[in-house]
């Protein structure tokens, strides 16, 4: 198996699926020739040219609106904003259409539209180039929200999306994106809606996602020094969310803490200790906990950055504090 | 190909039957028996049956929460936009969507929209999926001067019109933005200039005649179909009724509308087709031919089980 990077690995999916699938077409800003600022659509253009790999104006409702309407006419649209903070742009076209059109129709039409984008911090480019949406999103019925963590997650759950036949929003992190990891060649698939356990731990169960979880690992080694061995589980999908391992890990840990890039306030660290309390209330031996952003907006140099958002020794103090 | 006597008798017939059905709807809103709100279409049916009749089935077509008369000429069936109305499992939306959502992709109905401008960048995805697979299907996006204000329209304007879209924009210009006067709020009321300035060909037409309407469309659509790209329409027309049931029409006086209730697009068709050797006779047998249907439809819907409230929970995924 080729050890490639996190964009390689997007890269490679959406050129597999674009030449399985010819209803299959991007769009977005610097996609074409300049391959994307993170380089995740380099060379696509190459292959199937300008209709297929659409540079678009700076322009998020418009060409976000148009590729709903290309995905109601048939098509699978994949459109990437180059920041996830855009969407709010596009904020209409994506909560109020794409998500809602389907219902709204009675079912007889559908929104096979991928909407992709790299958010969160950690690269000081500051509080309107910075923030995550998924709570956001997995707020709004009628979306998928997927956010995977590893290179081989990214490929399989893209093309998962792509297929999914209905409005997917594909969290991409910005320093993900030079990770590598071993990625299948062939024709990957991975189930939405399914968590991934990527270390397995008796003492506490670490829910997380996105760039989070590599800290989530880290934090997990330091803690291992310590005697404490953490489960720790990779969402990898926010909606829908995969309870069921999230119980199941507790019934043998007892403990948990959610780790999330974006704000704790009504977020989806709130939402999972919510639903354990609800559906498992006897499984924790102590009271559950979440790490988040603060709430301030995310600022630029590095001290102020690493305060707000939560870095592998805050997870390793949160746990402590736990035992 | 301007329409035959023949097609506008037809055509007639059809304006009449979306007259019925708003008024109807305005009783059954009166009675209790219609949640929501009803934005109607009345005045503005020639735009309506023009532009749609100069499509064809498998055109697309987007349209505003005004949109009653649009769907049902593009083909939506008028017991399944009432029995819609009525909250009913029969509906075009199995009463998910209701007044402001009706869609039918069987007839190209891509789906009206209740959010201003928002439903013309699908018209222009439409157009584009059409492009790409290199079909000859077009698309039609309805919307007021209201929308002309919203960024989306702007921005979807610019992307017709540099990708050379399949796509023919029609503004109904009925002079109200809600429950105010355009010409208030909007810089340059006459909107076929901003798409102009965008670079597509661009026209104002009288929206109540409806022979100007389908020919307008008519030569629009073979343009785009014929890979020239889009055309901008203003179709000038009047919105006879308030912005929606309840509107206490402040804005305007009872003299206006009276004024505009001559120019109004069924009298004028009215008067072309007895021009064309029609009898009042026979006009007099097409209104009740409408009353008819809007009867059956009405028929239709009343008799229609509800939904279940589990039906609540499905159809929001494939």
């Amino acid at each position: 198996m080729p050890t490639i990077t996190y964009a390689q690995a997007l890269n490679d999916a959406l050129r597999e699926e674009m030449r399985v699938d010819p209803r299959v077409f991007l769009m977005g800003e610097d996609i074409g020739h300049h391959g994307g600022i993170f380089r995740v659509t380099r060379d696509l253009i190459n292959e199937f040219g300008a209709e297929r790999v659409r540079d678009t104006p700076i322009s998020e409702s418009g060409f976000v609106g148009l590729g709903i309407g290309a995905a109601l006419a048939g098509m699978r649209p994949v459109v990437e904003l180059l920041f996830m903070d855009f969407a709010l742009v596009a904020a209409d076209q994506i909560v109020n259409q794409a998500a809602k059109l389907r219902y709204m129709s009675g079912g007889t039409v559908s929104v096979p539209v991928v909407i992709r984008a790299q958010q969160g911090g950690g690269r000081g480019n500051g509080a309107q180039h910075s923030q995550s949406f998924e709570s956001w999103f997995a707020q709004v019925p009628g979306l998928i929200v997927v956010a995977p963590s590893t290179p081989a997650d990214a490929k399989g759950l893209l093309k998962s999306s792509i297929r999914a036949g209905n409005p997917v929003i594909f969290i991409e992190h910005k320093l993900l994106y030079n990770t590598k990891g071993e990625v299948p060649e062939e024709d990957y698939l991975l189930p939405i809606g399914k968590a991934d356990i990527k270390r397995h731990g008796r003492d506490i169960t670490i829910v997380s996602y996105s760039r989070t979880l590599l800290f989530v690992l880290e934090a997990a080694e330091k803690l291992a020094q310590q005697g404490i061995e953490a489960e720790v589980i990779d969402l990898r999908t926010i909606e829908p969310l995969d309870m069921d391992t999230i119980l199941e890990s507790i019934r043998g840990t007892g403990r948990l803490l959610v780790v999330h890039e974006s704000h704790n306030n009504c977020g989806l660290g709130a939402e999972i200790i919510t639903r354990v309390g609800e559906q498992a209330p006897d499984r924790l031996i102590t009271p559950a906990r979440r790490l988040g952003a603060k709430h301030v907006p995310i600022p630029v140099a590095e001290p102020l950055e690493n305060a707000v958002l939560p870095q592998p020794d805050d997870i390793v103090h949160a746990v402590e504090a736990m035992f | 190909m301007p329409l035959t006597p023949e097609r506008l008798q037809d055509a007639y017939r059809q304006m009449l039957v979306v007259r019925k059905f708003e008024e109807t709807i305005r009783n059954l809103y009166q009675q209790g028996k219609i949640r929501g709100s009803f934005h109607p279409c009345v005045g503005q049916e020639g735009t309506a049956v023009g532009g749609c009749w100069a499509l064809r089935k498998d055109d697309f077509m987007t349209c505003t929460y005004r949109g009653h008369g649009q769907a049902i000429a593009k083909g939506l069936s008028v017991r399944a936009a009432m029995a819609e109305m009525l909250g009913k499992v029969t509906g075009c939306s199995r009463g998910k969507g209701g007044s402001m959502h009706f869609t039918d992709p069987s007839v190209g109905l891509l789906g009206a929209n209740a959010i201003v401008a928002a439903g013309i960048p699908h018209a222009a995805g439409a157009a584009l999926a059409s492009q790409l697979q290199k079909k000859d299907h077009v698309a039609l996006a309805y919307f007021g001067e209201g929308a002309v204000n919203q960024g989306v329209f702007l921005e979807t304007l610019n992307l017709a019109s540099i990708w050379k879209l399949p796509l023919i924009l029609v503004c109904e210009n009925n002079r109200y933005s809600e429950m105010t006067p355009s010409h208030e709020t909007t810089s340059n009321v006459e909107t076929y200039k901003r798409a102009s300035a965008f670079g597509l060909e661009s026209t104002q037409i009288d929206g109540n005649d409806i022979e100007a309407v389908y020919s307008s469309v008519e030569k629009a659509a073979a343009k785009a179909r014929s890979g020239g790209g889009p055309t901008y329409i203003e179709a000038m027309t009047y919105r006879l009724w308030g912005h929606m049931l309840g509107d206490p029409e402040i804005y305007r006086t009872k003299e206006e509308v009276a004024e505009a209730r001559v120019n109004e697009p069924i009298l004028r068709l009215g008067r072309r087709l007895i021009e064309l050797g029609c009898k009042e006779s026979d006009l007099a047998r097409f209104d009740s031919e409408a009353e008819a249907a809007i009867a059956d439809a009405v028929e239709f819907a009343e008799s229609s089980p509800v939904p279940e409230p589990a039906d609540a929970f499905t159809d929001v995924f494939i």
